[in-house]
């Protein structure tokens, strides 16, 4: 009766709001019972955001515990590093290979972790990414949101027409493109 | 058809369905994505209020009228409205009517924690608390049933869980629903004294007959597992106890949070050997238990701080261990929110902060000038508190410490309730200097428009309050327009306005950098010429960071605003396309 429990972390602005819909929506579409639970207001404003997608026959509660996330999918590096306590055992990161100072570490307060990506490596699966390539490369940067979820989306069942069948009916006409595009990369890329 | 929507889209969505009228409400998160939602339904008149207190006027007018109405804020939104709320429960509701509050335990968007089913039994009314969006929806039909079953205001609870997570609905067909008559009745309409005191024996009446109800409704509805412990539960907590808890356990779920049963709950407390009370916040069920005699474990083993989690529960009734789980083994840097790149405020507290002023702060995307490295921001209580808490600084320290002292407002907060602290500054021959933050837009929730901005909700063109009339027409004298990103300039203007003898207000004017109408092209960069003096550092931007002893700013971050090649003194930042 156990849910499959999907991460998504980042940094407000980043857009990981979309991406939790499009996967949220995905997943409904393979008769899944699902919960998407968003961060509205103020760490929209560039704090740390964390957002929780579960689906399975039946799914409670719209937020994922530690030690219980399937997938943790991190738009930054930090936050990564951050949600691993929430990682399952056995679990899967994937991270988009961004550096993004928080302000403590700006103002010389705090310091910028070194070597993450070596330090997760060591405790748990990760794959790296640099979305903000393929973003680029599909037209625009703001589609690394995208870009991660074709990386994810390449770690599920779920088949590759349901993914672009619900960017379609998630994301905006005149962006619809780009996205599609940036899917395509992340789907495609190696991992 | 099933939908997969946002709990607050579900509550609009329900209110749909039930024939509402007439919206009227005013942006507060977690409440208000529901506002936004009824956006999609023509059927309905919808508006952002100036502030909640008018918002829950009109919608009492709309019921006094005939028309289904409901109107949502913020749990803080439900203090200004109080006033009209607690009267409207004697005047009870014609058409059904509604208001919908979102609680926000753990305070990810809010300055306090308060619990908002005090309200609903201070007021005498009645609360449901829905625990999933299709809930919401439902709840929200019934709510406005109850209301004209009952002739009571309704509350529907939500908190931020509720309010911000998606899950399926099933949608259905609006009802039309035909509008009431409308007949005078001043009896039951007009609330004064004599009016008021035989009103107060009906609502009395109606508490109890909303209790009977309680006893009988399957809002509130007992799961018997044929386990030893019970849990009451009610809202998220319901959701989190399932999970953590399975059918290991007998629930009481209670839909409908005031007023509560009392045989309904001591059957089920004779059904247990044990019952825990599970509510996030107040120990609201909790003491209404002990109070009818049932002895229940609450918030002697929850807290009352913040959120619940499922493995809290499980470790807390059933003494069970979470998940095994791995941290890092060194300290992470937090990432507390910051004003984005381009951020307009972020010039006018760059400016405050180097004049080494007081400032008395307000509710808005400004409250982030409190952090650092700004810093500059010197109280915030609530919406409008900054003109008015600044007039009693100045009162009670005198005039030297009224030179060194500004209030900084938001547009949306002005109109909210910073307008009436204006007056009363002018009234009672205060010498105050007022700065309102004129970023063209309620930033801190997200966009809405408001009535400074020239548009409706619905993004119609109308009437725009104009702010320097606005000022001069309560008498202000001196108003001056200055731009924040000139920050000679308007270090020049706030020097100016702080030193004079009379009350004044500065409009720090430039639209917020999220709007689709700013379009600021490229970025800066750091050039040759920079000295490392690292005075762009202050602006506590984003985008601009220290590497070693280099600055470098961050081209992915930076949207080319150019603030920081206004303060560098080497003029050694420059604009790239
Ligand atoms: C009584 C009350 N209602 C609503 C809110 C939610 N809220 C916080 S800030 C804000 C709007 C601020 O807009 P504005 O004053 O224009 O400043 P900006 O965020 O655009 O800088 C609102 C509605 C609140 N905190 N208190």
């Amino acid at each position: 009766m156990s849910t499959f429990n999907i991460m998504i972390v980042g940094v407000g602005g980043q857009g990981t709001l979309l991406a939790s819909r499009i996967l949220g929506n995905a997943v409904i579409s393979e008769g899944y019972d699902v919960k998407v639970s968003e961060v509205h207001g103020m760490s929209q404003r560039g704090g740390s955001v964390v957002t929780y997608v579960k689906f399975g026959d039946k799914v409670y509660s719209p937020i994922v515990d530690k030690g219980e996330a399937d997938i943790i999918l991190a738009f930054e590096l930090l936050e990564a590093y951050r949600a691993l306590p929430y990682l399952k055992k056995g679990g899967k990161m994937i991270i988009n290979d961004q550096q993004i100072n928080p302000m403590p570490v700006i103002t010389g307060a705090a310091q910028y972790p070194q070597n993450i990506k070596e330090k997760l490596s060591q405790v748990c699966d990760i794959t790296v990414v640099d979305a903000l390539s393929m973003a680029e490369k599909a037209g625009n940067i703001k589609a690394v949101n995208v870009v991660l979820i074709g990386v994810m989306a390449k770690n599920t069942d779920i088949p590759y027409e349901t993914w672009t069948d619900t960017i379609k009916t998630t994301v905006p006409e005149k962006f619809l493109e780009v996205n599609l595009k940036a899917f395509d990369l992340g789907y495609n890329s190696k991992q | 058809m099933k939908k997969l929507l946002l709990g607050n889209a579900a509550v609009a969505r329900g209110a749909y369905e039930a024939g509402v009228r007439v919206v009227s409400s005013y942006p507060g998160t977690p409440s208000t994505e529901i506002t936004e939602s009824i956006v999609q339904y023509p059927e309905i008149f919808v508006e952002w209020a100036p502030n909640e207190k008018v918002a829950a006027e009109v919608v009492i007018g709309s019921s006094v009228a005939g028309g289904r109405a409901m109107s949502c804020c913020k749990h803080v939104g439900l203090n200004v409205m109080a006033d009209p709320v607690f009267t409207v429960s004697y005047i009870g509701a014609n058409a059904g009517l509604v208001f919908c509050v979102a609680d926000d335990p753990g305070m990810h968007s809010s300055q306090n924690e308060q619990d908002s089913r005090h309200y609903a039994k201070a007021s005498k009314t009645l609360m449901l608390e829905p625990s999933d969006s299709s809930e919401c929806k439902e709840f929200t039909k019934r709510a406005f049933e109850l209301s004209e079953k009952f002739d009571v205001p309704v509350f529907i609870r939500l908190s931020t869980r509720v309010s911000h997570s998606q899950s399926l609905v099933e949608l259905e067909d609006r009802e039309e629903i035909e509008l009431k008559p409308y007949e005078k009745n001043i009896a039951k309409n007009v609330m004064m004294p004599a009016n008021a005191v035989k009103r107060h024996v009906l609502v009395e009446k109606r508490n109890l007959e909303l209790i009977e109800f309680a006893e009988n409704t399957d809002l509130n509805c007992i799961e018997n597992n044929n386990g030893k412990i019970g849990v009451i539960t009610s809202g998220i907590c319901d959701m989190y106890a399932h999970e953590a808890l399975g059918d290991k356990v007998n629930y009481l779920k209670l839909g409908m949070v005031y007023p509560l049963p009392e045989k309904k709950i001591k059957d089920f407390a004779a059904m247990c050997d044990k019952v825990y009370v599970i509510e996030e916040l107040d120990p609201f069920i909790e003491e209404h238990c002990k109070a009818i005699g049932v002895q229940v474990i609450g918030k002697d083993v929850f807290t009352m701080l913040g959120e619940y989690t499922p493995s809290m529960i499980k470790k807390a009734v059933l003494g069970e261990e979470s998940a095994e789980s791995i941290s890092a083994d060194e300290a992470i840097p937090v990432r507390p929110p910051v004003m984005c790149a381009g951020c307009p405020h972020r010039g006018t507290f760059y400016v405050l902060k180097k004049l080494g002023l007081t400032v008395s702060g307000d509710i808005g995307c400004y409250t982030l000038g409190a952090a650092a490295p700004l810093q500059s921001v010197d109280t915030t209580i609530c919406m409008g508190a900054s003109v008015s808490a600044a007039h009693g600084m100045a009162k009670a320290r005198g005039d030297e410490f009224n030179k060194k002292l500004v209030s900084v407002i938001g547009d949306s907060t002005f109109i909210h309730s910073g307008i009436t602290g204006l007056i009363d500054i002018v009234y009672n021959k205060g010498i105050n200097t007022v700065i309102i933050l004129d970023n063209s837009i309620t930033g801190m929730t997200g966009h809405q428009d408001n009535p400074t901005t020239g548009k409706t909700i619905r993004g119609e063109a109308t009437k725009q309050v104009d702010l320097v009339r606005l000022c001069q027409a309560v008498g202000i004298d001196y108003v001056t327009v200055a731009d924040p990103f000139d920050v000679k300039n308007f270090e020049k203007v706030v020097k100016e306005e702080i030193n004079r003898q009379a009350p004044s207000v500065i409009i720090a004017q430039r639209p917020c950098a999220l709007l689709k109408t700013v379009k600021y092209k490229g970025h800066c960069v750091i050039t040759d010429a920079c000295k490392k003096c690292k005075m762009c550092m202050k602006l506590g931007c984003p985008a601009i960071s220290l590497e070693g002893d280099a600055v470098r700013i961050d081209t992915t971050q930076c949207n080319g605003c150019g603030l920081c090649t206004n303060v560098c003194p080497f003029g050694a930042i420059k604009k790239e396309d």
